[in-house]
């Protein structure tokens, strides 16, 4: 218990200065977990991450390659945003590759549980990680963002197939014109 | 001194019931406690008081500290009144719609309270700094935000001082008391900054913010709710009406308008009804709508655990209080555990002594080998005038290769100086730990400064 009465005569001026200067300003909690996060990144050999500025470790650059799957040979990135009340709420993850996928729509959004509704404090960068990777791997139709895909998956695999081979390439997918993203 | 004795029975009325409290001992005193008419004193020359936050628990407070004898209470807030506000925010009126909240609330309190001199800050709680938040005996806030608590708190911890044996400075804590209401439920809390459980402990306590799989938002919205979430996440990114560069603002009326006028569109495709345009504001800016009772006996209980704080009349609550009037009364208070790994206040600073010209790959060397650290592949950063600075960083790849050349540079040289931080990760410790560094020579460390 403390006895803050007893501390009255330690008169607090103005300035309060006594001891300024001293200090210096401490890093932020989300600064000081997003540090530990990204120290403790074990990332699939399929991953690489970029950062633009090595002094700001709140944005940087997730780069999936995945080696098997639909998706195999691509290069995909991914931006990830931390903001100031991580880890209480999730980062903002956007794909920065147009793909065409049934859980990720053509602006980017995507539809991972993790990033949203499921997000928890003891999740991490690792975890989003391995569920972006895993997106990759086994594309989702039952929850779908790009309909036309998640439809396309589930009624006619084959050209679902080409179709992402195609948008790979570079090339249109119906109306959508996708860059190339071939490795 | 005729003047004076004429306002004696006034004076001694006004103050009476307070004086009861302060001037005589009792059974639930706190077991230092020294009844005396200097306490009465204290509070009304001398402690200064922090209010932050001047909304519905904030025009509460300010209202129930200046009646308990509290002179020097500062407000800061950076919204501005809205109609909206006027039902609970009692110190506003509707000539003063628009104007700043901080001002408003201080101009009403000085003037109906005699002898209250309460000073207003119209700005983010960010924009002060460290001197202003040490002047103050005890900081009280009513905020609706999670990342302004943290902020404040974050802010605290930065102001505590440690001894070189590591024990804590008692006479750096400046408690907080900080109150959160909720439609019919709240919480009060004391928190003893660096001594009982802090904001970022019981972060966990916060509930999640409301979201829905943004699967269902984008093609199966079932309720008026996903309407607006897809128009807000979704049709605002891609139409971007205000320009590229213009963010969603819920406060910015013509935005709401907007994505209430899209979010109508869109129920209407899907057979949804009931978009209104108090739902979209409510789920644009999270809003659950305030009940002015609760915030009274929140700031009540605020106010009561200031007023035993800065007097030492009582022990305070220990330290968690919520409060559930939804249906009935229900109250009860716990003690909140202090986390033993909490990033903001476990880390008590260890020191670390090094040479004044030291490179930098002494001192990760250190961290790995000598015998109180041990670490695998500490990450180093640290914080320089505010800004962030990655020292060096083994584990990534595209930080390690462009932090590398640090390694051999002088410590001195990366803007590190004598007493200052660094921060350092690594698989050994559950969190970031933070490290002072002390040089060896400090006659030398205090000239290359």
């Amino acid at each position: 218990m403390i006895k803050l009465f007893s501390l009255k005569q330690q008169k607090k001026d103005e300035e309060g200065s006594a001891r300024a200067g001293g200090s210096q300003k401490k890093a932020s909690a989300a600064q000081l977990r997003i540090t530990k996060d990204l120290n403790e990144l074990n990332l699939p050999k399929t991953c690489s991450t970029e950062f633009p500025d090595p002094d700001d470790l709140l944005n940087f650059k997730l780069i999936i390659c995945p080696d098997e799957g639909f998706y195999r040979g691509g290069r995909f990135v991914f931006s990830f945003k931390v903001g100031p009340n991580y880890p209480h709420e999730p980062p903002k993850v956007k794909c920065e590759t147009a793909v065409y996928h049934p859980n990720i729509d053509l602006e980017g959004n995507v539809c991972l549980n993790i990033l949203r509704e499921d997000w928890k404090p003891v999740l991490t960068v690792n975890s989003i990680v391995y569920g972006l990777q895993y997106l990759f791997l086994e594309p989702n139709p039952e929850d779908p963002l790009n309909k036309e895909a998640a439809d396309e998956l589930q009624s006619n695999r084959r050209l679902f197939e080409q179709h992402v081979q195609r948008a790979m390439r570079g090339g249109y997918v119906g109306s959508s014109y996708f860059e190339r993203c071939l490795k | 001194m005729a003047a004076v004795d004429a306002q004696m029975p006034e004076q001694l009325r006004r103050w009476h019931n307070i004086r009861k409290v302060l001037e005589r001992s009792g059974p639930f005193c706190h077991p230092d406690f020294e009844p005396s008419s200097e306490i009465l004193d204290f509070l009304m020359d001398s402690c200064k008081i922090l209010v932050v936050g001047a909304g519905g628990l904030g025009c509460e407070l300010l209202k129930d500290l200046a009646l308990m004898g509290f002179k020097k209470i500062h407000i800061v807030d950076m919204d501005t009144i809205e109609l909206s506000n006027l039902n609970r925010q009692f110190l506003f009126r509707k000539s003063d719609i628009g104007l700043s909240k901080a001002k408003c609330a201080v101009e009403f309190v000085n003037k109906r309270v005699p002898g209250c001199e309460a000073v207003a800050h119209h700005c983010a709680i960010q924009d002060l700094d460290e001197g202003f938040y040490r002047q103050f005996h005890i900081i009280v806030c009513g905020l609706d935000s999670i990342v302004a608590r943290r902020w404040l708190n974050g802010m605290l911890m930065t102001l505590l001082q440690y001894n070189d044996d590591r024990s804590l400075d008692q006479s750096s804590v400046i408690p907080l008391v900080d109150g959160g209401t909720e439609g019919f439920k709240g919480n009060a809390r004391v928190i003893l900054p660096g001594m009982s459980a802090c904001i970022e402990c019981t972060l966990d306590l916060y509930p999640p913010q409301k979201t829905f799989p943004l699967c269902t938002i984008a093609n199966t919205p079932r309720l008026p709710e996903h309407c607006i979430e897809y128009v807000k996440v979704i049709q605002w990114p891609k139409e971007n009406p205000w320009g590229n560069t213009t963010p969603l603002d819920g406060d910015d009326p013509q935005h709401v308008a907007w994505v209430f006028e899209k979010a109508q569109e869109r129920a209407t495709k899907h057979g949804i009804t009931s978009v209104t345009y108090r739902l979209t504001q409510g789920v644009l800016k999270n809003i659950i709508p305030a009940v002015a009772s609760t915030n009274a006996a929140i700031a009540a209980s605020c106010a009561t655990e200031v007023f035993k704080l800065a007097s030492s009349c009582c022990t305070n609550m220990n330290n968690y209080m919520v409060l559930n009037m939804a249906d009935g009364v229900y109250t009860y208070t716990f003690s909140a555990e202090k986390k033993p790994d909490c990033v903001a206040c476990s880390n008590t600073t260890r020191v670390m002594e090094v040479e004044a010209d030291a490179v930098l790959m002494d001192i990760y060397e250190k961290l790995k080998e000598d015998q109180a650290y041990l670490m695998k592949s500490p990450g180093i950063t640290t914080v320089i005038n505010g800004r962030n600075k990655t020292l060096y960083m083994p584990t990534i790849k595209s930080i390690e290769e462009r932090t590398r050349d640090n390694l051999k540079k002088k410590i001195t040289e990366l803007g590190l100086y004598n007493g200052a931080e660094i921060l350092v990760a690594d698989v050994t410790t559950p969190n970031t730990i933070a490290i002072k560094l002390k040089f060896s020579d400090n006659v030398d460390a205090e000239i290359s400064r």
